[in-house]
């Protein structure tokens, strides 16, 4: 398998405090791998690197070997990226139709034609009956869902979920991992995911990265990474490996 | 209109309903007969009106649609009025041709605010200070350019009011009536035409989170000077009627302060970001207006800037109890919008 996305040498720096260094690592072509790791291990300023949010003081982002790092957001979607929000950031106002509209405008210039893309991500994440609400009136979960709809609509090659299952009940969590990767195995969507719901990450991830305090500490299939004692110490516990 | 489907109707932004339609077949047939049967004050009263909504329209476009708030666009409504009377003053150049040059213009301040503003990350409040800034740095400019009058003014000579010289805006108040009457619907009509296309789902879009828009793909820079550029040369034709009108420009009255905030009330009544806001607004305040100066007229009071304390007031009811402004609500209640398609600017954050 190609590598779609690779992530070399990565750093940031904020204010003297490292919260990414030195981070490499890959996202095979087709494959579904989670970026797991304590809160504030830079797992969130990662995904910003790779979505143009925020620029790197070191290290590329590739994307089919296309190098992104320096491109502002709107351009790493336009190359394939499409990403969600940790603190999800539904246009309050618009319809949760028109939410997702606005996604498929990117490849779909064409009001009618977007619209028809954007009903059919609806069908898929089960947002039809909401079509016509405000998406201010959405409960969280809804507004997650919203999250994944809006990036998809987006027609991206790599998907960026950021805790989209945090806040889910365990039948959503579950609706949530099958979507996902019946989306994976259907389309060749490429995803990859920040995630504390171990759950999830179990059931969809080809691989797991582990970050803490900014670096990458372990990566390896998911079987191996929870078994690992430097994970159980620093992001487990000791408890949860059972 | 029965062409197209409801559907179709409320994804262009209007969201009228069948019983909406007709009560704006009826106002505008109203508004058509009018010059018939008015006087030449009630006429002058109505073009005055319409061409606030009309600017309102425009300003609508930046602050409604896109979310970028302008408190200077008497800068384009100037730019506007200076460049067609220069044209027609200096070189005989009728109005029709000098349009272009003052959306030209307008446009091109408007890209100098725009390319600095947004190049430097300049937002909401900051943003509106240089639009400010930028009409009342025009303002001084404008008082010092003896060409243009300076700040004696500049003058179009008055002809005559009796024929209608509709190539070189010169006739009766029926006609300027009929003309802004024309704009009014044609800016109704480009809004309604934005809004239900990418362009106007991307304003949308960055009015309610930049971030976010930026995220899909949108060129946030480029959507946002589009809607500047836009609402610029908007406001400049309506510049350009004023001139020929009034036939008197002074820059102190033109680019000042007090008329940007005027060209607002109409839509902050009406309702921010909605299409029929602006002119709804318009058509709330102005009578208002009118009945109170009539009334104190009759009861022989005379207090001066009565009118203005008034508009004050309802400003403060407004954006106390109704944020939202006086249509969308109203529009809902009569059953003349489907509930939740015209677009609507919130004040919440």
């Amino acid at each position: 398998m190609t590598n779609l996305l690779e992530v070399r040498g990565l750093t940031k720096s904020f204010r003297g405090l490292k919260a990414v260094a030195d981070v490499s690592f890959a996202v095979p072509d087709g494959a579904i791998v989670a970026l797991i790791g304590p809160n504030g291990a830079g797992k969130t300023t990662t995904f910003n690197l790779i979505a143009g949010a925020v620029a790197p003081n070191a290290g590329e982002v590739l994307l089919a070997g296309r190098r992104l790092s320096g491109l502002r957001p709107d351009r790493v979607c336009a190359a394939g990226i499409g990403r969600t929000f940790q603190i999800v950031r539904p246009f309050g106002d618009l319809s949760v139709e028109d939410n997702v509209l606005v996604g498929a405008l990117h490849r779909r210039p064409h009001v009618e034609s977007a619209r028809a893309k954007a009903r059919a991500v609806l069908e898929l994440l089960g947002l039809k009956p909401l079509a016509g609400q405000r998406a201010r009136s959405l409960t969280l979960p809804d507004r997650k869902r919203l999250e994944v709809a809006k990036a998809l609509a987006t027609e991206p090659r790599l998907l960026l979920l950021d805790e989209v299952m945090a806040g889910l009940r365990l039948t959503e969590t579950d609706h949530m991992v099958s979507l996902l990767r019946d989306l994976n195995r259907r389309t060749r969507l490429t995803i990859l995911l920040i995630e504390h719901v171990m759950r999830a990450v179990m059931k969809l991830s080809d691989r797991v990265v582990v970050l803490d305090h900014g670096e990458k500490i372990v990566e390896g299939s998911p079987q191996e990474v929870v078994v690992d004692p430097r994970v159980i110490e620093c992001y487990l516990g000791a408890e949860s490996v059972a | 209109m029965s062409a197209l489907s409801s559907d179709a109707l409320s994804q262009a932004g209007a969201g009228l309903t069948a019983r909406g339609w007709r009560v704006f077949g009826v106002w505008l047939a109203a508004l058509l007969l009018v010059p018939t049967v008015a006087d030449s004050y009630f006429l002058s009263v109505l073009t005055t009106l319409l061409w606030f909504a009309y600017l309102g329209q425009a300003w609508n476009v930046m602050m409604g649609f896109a979310g970028q708030l302008s408190l200077g666009h008497s800068l384009y409504v100037g730019l506007g009025a200076y460049s067609a009377a220069a044209l027609f003053v200096h070189f005989g150049i009728g109005p029709w041709a000098g349009v272009w040059l003052g959306m030209l213009v307008a446009a091109l301040a408007g890209a100098a605010i725009g390319v600095l503003g947004f190049r430097f990350r300049v937002r909401g409040v900051y943003f509106a200070l240089l639009t400010i800034a930028f009409a009342e740095l025009t303002r001084i400019g404008f008082s010092h350019i003896s060409w243009l009058g300076g700040a004696g003014g500049l003058f179009l000579p008055v002809s005559q009011r009796v024929n209608n010289d509709l190539a070189g805006l010169r006739g009766t108040p029926a006609m300027f009536y009929y003309v802004i009457l024309v704009l009014t619907l044609a800016a109704l009509l480009l809004c309604r035409w934005l809004l239900g296309r990418r362009i106007g789902y991307y304003w949308q879009a960055i009015r309610e989170d930049q971030e976010a828009a930026q995220a899909l793909g949108i060129d946030v820079f480029r959507y946002k000077l589009a809607a500047v550029l836009i609402s610029a040369a908007m406001t400049a034709v309506g510049g350009v009627f004023y001139a020929f009108f009034y036939n008197n420009l002074f820059p102190e009255q033109i680019f000042s302060l007090s008329r940007s905030i005027e060209i607002i009330l109409d839509v902050l009544i009406g309702g921010i970001g909605t299409l029929f806001g602006p002119v709804f607004g318009g058509f709330v305040l102005t009578p208002l207006g009118e009945l109170l100066t009539w009334s104190l007229d009759r009861a022989g009071i005379n207090i001066p800037g009565a009118k203005q304390f008034v508009y004050g007031g309802v400003l403060v009811a407004i954006v106390i109890f109704l944020p939202d402004g006086i249509w969308p609500p109203l529009a809902r209640r009569l059953g003349l919008t489907r509930a939740s398609s015209d677009p609507v600017r919130s004040s919440e954050p």
